[in-house]
């Protein structure tokens, strides 16, 4: 006779599967990004992603432990993080962040599962507040050189300050480049962007979050796959939107319309492919619900009221703290449970 | 005393502080200090031969007096000890280097309540005889001024780009702004930690075998 532990019904989905899903809605993303950006944003996604593979590869041969390059997991942080960085982010900082993202986020903590944050926010907050210069230096889409040459900053030497780009940026474009993203012209000059350059990649951006209508899209892929909980980005962007609508309401122009508030950084990035790590996420509904909504208001609250122009990442790394509690005290009752 | 030559057991626990219990990386005491000054490779020198110079001072005299200190208010006393000799490194660093004093600000102060020397004075001196309580002292003196050397100098190289203010990298060089905030020291400190707790493993294992 042979005794076997449940789970006796397996779907057939691993980790790696969903994984490698997750990879691959993410392409069409790195594709409209290469597009905009050319080279610069080609090779930005490769660094971060080799680097963190090499870090992965790195902290198994220290640890000992199997090689887990196979589980895509590390792909998906760069991947990810190189979404997040600014286009013109020099290559070697890339690289610095790569391997934060996955010693500091994810190996220290024993590896894929253990993880309380989202290794690839991990490595984007070094790299914040090691390089805040570089990491809010933005460059314009659609430069007519952008598939036979560098933005200058990208190349530069390990270990030094950034080219200077300006000469770059003059010589590139036709009409005047603010270089400042949608949130931040809100913030300073009450200036409402334009929605068709916010969907279509005009807008300055960091490099993967610049059409929030194309992260939809694949967002939506890996929901009607089943392969995220839709609940979260729903309750993120859904709590974000409420707010910024009764913002806008009550508070008058002061506030940004709903529309940017949904359109601009990383809102949609973060809530769709982010705030849904199944390792730093709860699993209870109502549970997830409430991070969700935690981490739609507390980007709200950055954006308007901090001294940032962006707040997703710090709401998402606030989020992912909370999970664990969470989780605790918001348990769905047992069935047949009686209240105490 | 000074003529006579250290004994293998002085010898051992001078290595004592200076190895095998590191106060910074094998004890983690006075984490305080650790953390907060150790932005450049000079203030974290200048703290840890303060905290040095303190330490032997208060644990001979100490051991000195060990027994004529009643036993109840032994920490009241071992507190003025140490205060007395906090009052004069203050004195003494303002008057030597007002820079460094002013770089190290209240940290100096606070050496009275660092728990490497209340350890010291209690766990050693009070049962020992002055110059091994010495000895021990001086050897928790240099492990603490390594320490903080370490975490003061991989903190400014790359927050800086330099070493005792000489520039190693030129002009272009990208401070890593993060190094001299505060995350900085408790990520250069758990590196160093890993790093210790890592050799100490392997020599565990190279013995086993």
């Amino acid at each position: 006779m042979q005794l076997r532990a449940s789970p006796h019904l397996h779907s057939g989905r691993d980790v790696p599967t969903l994984m490698r899903h997750v990879v691959y809605a993410l392409l069409p993303v790195c594709a409209f990004s290469i597009w905009q950006y050319g080279l610069s944003s080609l090779a930005l996604i490769v660094t971060v992603t080799l680097s963190c593979l090499a870090a992965e590869r790195i902290s198994n041969k220290m640890s000992g432990t199997v090689n887990t390059l196979s589980d895509w997991s590390a792909t998906i942080t760069g991947v990810l993080l190189a979404l997040t960085l600014p286009p013109a982010f020099p290559l070697w900082m890339g690289a610095v962040a790569g391997f934060a993202a996955v010693w500091l986020g994810k190996s220290l903590f024993g590896g894929l599962g253990h993880n309380p944050f989202n290794p690839a926010l991990v490595g984007r907050a070094f790299v914040q507040a090691a390089f805040p210069t570089a990491i809010t230096t933005w460059a314009p889409a659609f430069t007519p050189q952008r598939f036979v040459e560098f933005i200058p900053s990208s190349l530069t030497l390990p270990l030094m300050q950034p080219n200077d780009i300006t000469t770059w940026v003059s010589a590139n474009m036709v009409d005047g480049f603010t270089g400042a993203t949608p949130l931040a012209r809100w913030k300073f000059e009450h200036f409402v962007y334009p929605v068709q350059d916010m969907i279509t990649g005009a807008a300055s951006a960091s490099t993967g979050e610049t059409s929030a209508l194309l992260l939809l899209v694949c967002g939506l892929y890996l929901i009607a796959r089943k392969f995220m909980d839709w609940r979260i980005p729903v309750a993120v962007v859904g709590s974000a939107l409420l707010l910024a609508l009764a913002f806008r309401l009550f508070g008058g122009d002061e506030y940004p319309p709903a529309h940017l508030v949904l359109l601009s950084g990383g809102l949609m990035l973060g809530a769709l492919f982010m705030a849904t790590d199944m390792a730093t996420s709860p699993v209870s509904p109502r549970a997830i619900w409430a991070y969700g909504a935690i981490i739609g208001t507390v980007t709200i609250l950055i954006r308007y009221f901090g001294g940032l122009t962006e707040g997703v990442m710090y709401a998402i790394l606030f989020g992912n703290a909370l999970a664990p509690l969470l989780d605790k005290y918001l348990q769905p009752k047992v069935f047949g449970a009686r209240k105490k | 005393m000074s003529s006579q030559p250290l004994q293998a057991s002085n010898m051992e626990q001078l290595l004592e502080g200076i190895w095998k219990q590191n106060p910074v990386f094998v004890m983690a005491l006075g984490m305080c200090p650790a953390l907060a000054v150790t932005v450049s490779a000079f203030n974290a020198l200048g703290m840890g031969l303060a905290t040095t110079f303190v330490l032997i001072c208060s644990c001979t005299l100490i051991s000195m007096l060990r027994r004529f200190i009643p036993r109840e208010v032994r920490i009241a006393t071992y507190i003025v000890i140490i205060a007395t000799f906090v009052t004069l490194v203050d004195y003494i660093i303002q008057a030597v280097s007002l820079a460094l004093y002013e770089a190290l600000g209240a940290f100096i102060q606070l050496i009275v309540v660092n728990c490497i020397i209340l350890g010291r004075a209690e766990a050693h001196a009070a049962k020992n005889p002055p110059f091994s309580a010495m000895v021990n002292a001086l050897g928790m003196g240099i492990g603490f001024t390594i320490g903080l050397f370490a975490l003061g100098s991989v903190r400014e190289i790359l927050g800086a780009g330099k070493l005792f203010g000489i520039s190693l990298f030129g002009d272009q060089f990208q401070p890593w702004v993060v190094m001299v905030l505060p995350p900085g020291g408790f990520f250069v400190l758990g590196l160093w930690l890993l790093f210790f707790a890592w050799l100490a493993k392997r020599k565990e294992a190279q013995h086993g075998a």
